[in-house]
């Protein structure tokens, strides 16, 4: 066993794990690691071809491997430490990694662990759709994989279930390379990925979008060879009558993201059910100290421009905890309330700056972003227009009053 | 003849609607806008519109069969094909460093095909 | 090589239990699947229950081989190194007209020899499955659990390193008796053998009607399934079956734990036309879940990872209340034919000993000679995550491949992917990859994986991408290359 001692051990080198781990380092920590279980770096950038990353971050608007390719060549300068290929098999409970790669097994002891281990697909069976089970379905993300980085196309004739950016993006790669598509299928009345995308990547090549669908039926012996939709009406119940068959031989799903907490399931972290992540506090520190989250497997992010902004300050945390740990037991309760999904941080532990994240459950239109101690509302500001495929921020400030005060803070939407 | 049209910005991620009245080869943006960037880009898109091309190179002798690359401007829409098809038949030889510029010049557009990640040698 | 002493038509557990019991012996043995692995049918697509027997007709075939087959699956799971749990079941009663069910299931366990049985109250039950609420229930120890596609594997393997021919992608398309041996015509050349032992499942009757007019008809009944998530594995303990639905001669909507602790729902019982229709459908996965849920309340309704569907072989209608016993015989029409027909259920746990009985038949046709070494093939089996850190360590230093894991999930290594892949019958498609090895069976389904898979088989077995597939011999994966390669000058 080769036995390493770090500052700060990051499990992830996408680019929450690479900002988080150059963030440590800016901010004290000596020796810090990254780990990654891929032979390259940048997680699922290298296979995101597409621009549009970092716009907000930098004003130009990059590839993933270009805006991959920064963060790497910063930590490179940094000397953080760097293991690809490398899989962590357990974490416990006093920040000790157990990891393995070809030179064998490690057992990394650090002072702070930083989680940034991404996320993973929905799947078919997420949904349930009937049918057979035939060759030529795959998710739009190891689509995307075979058709960038392996140099394989993965059919002729393509359907697409989800209007996500993924779906989207995927859709306009695959006309690109002379593949027939042949719809994307979204049970919305709306399309859930960004409106440029819808622009750039269906009306551009009059891919047709069929909102208030969904796939009822896939048919095929042995490789896929039809698949059935039909129109969803309010409730997402099928309306008798709307099948209709589309003959094709690929399907693509874009259901959504699953935040990744294998590894913070196994040492019994406290996950957020709404958001599948780890429940934190204002620091980035889940439920056991010493350990951080930030990227998609704490939230799954719109943009890798506000991913960045968190993981940064994760590491930055992360680095002073390496140094003083903060034994702070006061946990004031963010609770999300009317209109509202989710809200991170779900914790509050010291006075200061916060920027909550949230996501609403419906898209309105002139509304009122309200923080509530008991009846009192303590903060509100006005938002032209939310929706649930747009992540809000919102800045606030914890003063002292509220630290002696409140035992939880409400959130919520309200109409204006 | 005037038109109105409405173009949705594809700059940013917000993708406002902007509202433009078109005659002939004058275009006066209306309303739905948010910033400058949005003006240009909605006056482009009505008259003359272009798109960042981003796709991929084969890769002879690389870590990875291709590289990924983009069109170093937008390019002019209506050409998008056919500088696919220009791009399809190319390949690199390995190492290539992001940057590099693969295809000069592509299609007479005057626009470069760069390389947008670095692949080492096998 | 053409000629054959014993030729076996279906690589499925019937038929990879026969070769395997025949492989012990000095025989020349060849084995035609159509599918692209062994255990591409039904052989799959089942519960991977050890019966006890208590379900299955007093003096039957069904019965005899049943009990005798769970008898002889102990010492084979050591010798073969397989795994096999012995869980228990509970048959429940929900009131006192249920219990008579139960009490008629003692009996015919008694008849069969079925040690053990006892009828324990509910409030006993609670104790040891405290999610499952009921009056009174049948406890059953001799009931146990295997992974189905695992044990008709290491038997295919067994059986191929000890010389029998297996050949995949093989469909008998014709039949000849002539004088002495049968003339086998098949997709891959024509072959010759001394006997014929037709273990086609589904297909078995089309291949009788080769040779003869089949006397029996083939009643499809498709059984679907819901495979949950390893989260949920604590709910229960042992399987619980709810009382027989005595109509259809089936049993039921069953929770049943798998060996890699996952929970299985199902099956379901549908009569239907075509014997290929494995299909899943919306109505039956509600059923499924609600049924279970009335058993099991704290059923959660989200923790479906995956669903399949298998279909029995049956040789009863649906009117006729579906129940028919096994028909293990020779052909009387055509000498050196020997027929295994309507094998479904209990045929996992009766497989060992049907292997007998067939041998038996054979030993009147030819001489039955002993090997006098046999290669277990036990190596190499253990698998990586189950290994102590230093073996773990050991195994890395003598090979990198074991310390690159590609399956996230399930922690499974390159090397055990290679392995898998280099398997005696020559199966690589990703499902050959994914029953030998669990990668792609895991929460993610394949999705970290997948990519991983194919990287290695394209690189280290120099496999095309035109010819990659998933299950089945025409299930390709993939279309062409994103940029071909003859581009190069």
């Amino acid at each position: 066993m080769k036995n390493k001692n770090v500052d700060v051990a990051v499990i992830g080198a996408g680019p929450a794990g690479l900002a988080a781990a150059i963030s440590a380092k800016e901010h004290g920590a000596n020796n810090v690691i990254v780990i990654d279980r891929n032979s390259w770096l940048g997680g699922i950038l290298p296979q995101c071809i597409h621009d549009g990353f970092g716009v907000e971050e930098t004003g130009i608007s990059m590839t993933g491997p270009e805006y991959a390719e920064k963060y790497i060549k910063m930590a490179e300068k940094q000397n953080i430490q760097i293991l690809t290929e490398t899989m962590v098999l357990k974490l416990s409970k006093d920040e000790e990694i157990i990891a393995v790669n070809k030179k064998g097994l490690y057992k990394i002891k650090a002072n702070s662990i930083i989680l940034a281990m991404g996320c993973r697909e929905k799947t078919r069976w997420n949904i349930m759709i009937p049918g057979s089970r035939p060759s030529g379905i795959y998710t739009a993300g190891v689509a995307q994989a075979f058709i960038n980085l392996y140099n394989i196309m993965p059919g002729k004739n393509v359907v697409i279930l989800g209007s996500g950016d993924v779906g989207l993006i995927i859709a306009r790669r695959l006309k690109f390379e002379g593949a027939n598509v042949l719809g994307v299928i979204e049970i919305l009345p709306y399309a859930s990925g960004l409106p440029r995308n819808v622009v750039q990547c269906l009306d551009d090549y009059d891919i047709p979008l069929y909102l208030n669908h969904t796939i009822t039926y896939i048919k095929g012996n042995e490789r896929l060879e039809q698949v059935n939709i039909a129109q969803v009406d309010k409730d997402f119940n099928v309306v008798p009558g709307t099948e209709k068959k589309i003959d094709c031989d690929t399907l693509l799903l874009s259901l959504g993201l699953i935040p990744e907490n294998e590894l913070s399931n196994e040492i019994g972290i406290e996950i957020d059910m709404i958001t599948g992540g780890p429940i934190v506090n204002q620091q980035m520190e889940t439920s056991i100290n010493g350990i951080f989250a930030c990227g998609n497997c704490l939230q799954v992010y719109d943009t890798v421009d506000t991913l960045s902004i968190d993981a940064k300050k994760a590491g930055e945390n992360a680095a002073i905890n390496s140094k003083y740990k903060n034994d702070s037991l006061l946990k004031i309760k963010i609770i999300p309330c009317k209109n509202i999904r989710y809200v991170v941080p779900q914790i509050i532990n010291q006075p200061g700056f916060v920027t909550f994240t949230l996501r609403v459950e419906k898209p309105k239109e002139n509304v009122i972003f309200k923080v509530l101690s008991g009846e009192q509302t303590i903060f509100q500001k006005k938002i032209r227009w939310v929706n649930p495929a747009n992540m809000l921020r919102v800045d606030f400030e914890i003063t002292n009053d509220i630290i002696k005060s409140c035992k939880s803070l409400e959130v919520s939407i309200d109409d204006q | 003849m005037t038109n109105e049209e409405e173009i949705t910005c594809i700059v940013c991620p917000i993708g406002c609607k902007i509202l433009l009245k078109k005659s002939e080869n004058k275009i006066k943006i209306l309303k739905g806008y948010k910033c400058k960037r949005g003006i240009e880009y909605a006056k482009n898109e009505a008259l003359n519109p272009h798109r960042m091309l981003t796709t991929s190179v084969k890769v002879k002798n690389g870590d990875w069969p291709l590289v990924s690359v983009k069109s170093s401007k937008p390019i002019p829409k209506e050409k998008i094909f056919v500088v696919l098809n220009q791009v399809k038949k190319k390949y690199v030889n390995a190492p290539i460093n992001l940057g590099d510029i693969i295809i000069k010049n592509i299609s007479q557009t005057g626009i470069n095909i760069v390389a947008t990640k670095t692949i080492k040698k096998n | 090589m053409k000629n054959f002493q014993v030729a076996i038509i279906g690589g499925g557990v019937i038929g990879s239990a026969i070769a395997w019991e025949l492989s012990k012996y000095k025989v020349d043995v060849v084995v035609f699947e159509k599918g692209t692995d062994v255990a591409s049918g039904t052989s799959k697509a089942n519960s991977g229950v050890v019966h006890s027997g208590i379900n299955s007709s007093p003096g039957s075939l069904k019965a005899r081989f049943c009990v005798k087959g769970n008898e002889m699956l102990q010492d084979l799971s050591k010798n073969l190194g397989f795994n096999l749990k012995w869980i228990g079941k509970y048959v429940i009663a929900k009131n006192q007209n249920e219990v008579k069910e139960l009490n008629q299931l003692i009996r015919i366990g008694e008849k069969n020899k079925v040690p053990d049985l006892k009828i324990i109250d509910g409030s006993e039950v609670i104790k040891k499955e405290p999610n499952v609420s009921c009056y009174k229930a049948l406890w059953v120890p001799t009931a146990g659990i295997m992974l189905p596609y695992e044990f008709n594997i290491v038997l295919a393997e067994t059986a191929a390193v000890n010389n029998v021919k297996f050949m995949l992608e093989t469909k008998v398309t014709g039949l000849k008796k002539k004088k002495d041996f049968f003339d086998i015509k098949t997709n891959n050349g024509d072959f010759f053998s001394k006997i014929v032992i037709n273990a086609a499942g589904l297909n078995c009757r089309d291949i009788v009607s080769m040779v003869e007019e089949p006397d029996f008809n083939i009643f499809p009944c498709r059984g679907e399934y819901l495979v949950l998530d390893k989260n949920y594995s604590s709910i229960i303990n042992s399987m619980i079956y709810p009382v027989p639905v005595k109509e259809l001669g089936v049993l039921g909507v069953h929770i049943t734990p798998t060996i890699e602790g996952n929970i299985l729902l199902g099956p379901s019982a549908e009569f239907i036309d075509d014997s290929k229709d494995k299909i899943t459908t919306k109505n039956m996965m509600n059923i499924l879940v609600e049924e279970a849920k009335q058993i099991i309340p704290k059923l959660p309704d989200k923790a479906v990872i995956n669903a399949y569907s298998g279909i029995r072989c049956k040789l009863a209608s649906e009117k006729s209340g579906g129940w028919a016993d096994y028909r293990i015989e020779e052909s009387k029409m055509i000498d050196g034919m020997i027929n295994l027909i309507g094998i479904e259920s209990p045929g996992l746990t009766s497989a060992p000993a049907i292997a007998k009985e067939i041998k038996r038949i054979i030993s009147k046709f030819l001489v039955l000679d002993k090997k006098n070494r046999y290669n277990w093939n036990k190596n190499g089996k253990k698998r990586f995550v189950d290994m102590s850190y230093k073996e773990q360590n050991d195994l890395i230093k003598k090979d990198l491949r074991w310390g690159r894991i590609v399956c996230r999930c399930e922690h499974i290594t390159e090397a055990e992917i290679i392995n898998a892949l280099s398997n005696p019958l020559g199966a690589k498609s990703l499902s050959s990859v994914r029953y030998r090895v669990r990668a792609g069976m895991g929460r993610c389904q394949g999705g970290f994986c997948t990519q991983h898979i194919i990287r290695i088989m394209e690189e280290q077995f120099d496999m095309k991408i035109n010819d990659i597939k998933l299950k089945s011999p025409q299930s390709y994966m993939f279309d062409k290359r994103t940029r071909e390669r003859n581009n190069e000058k």
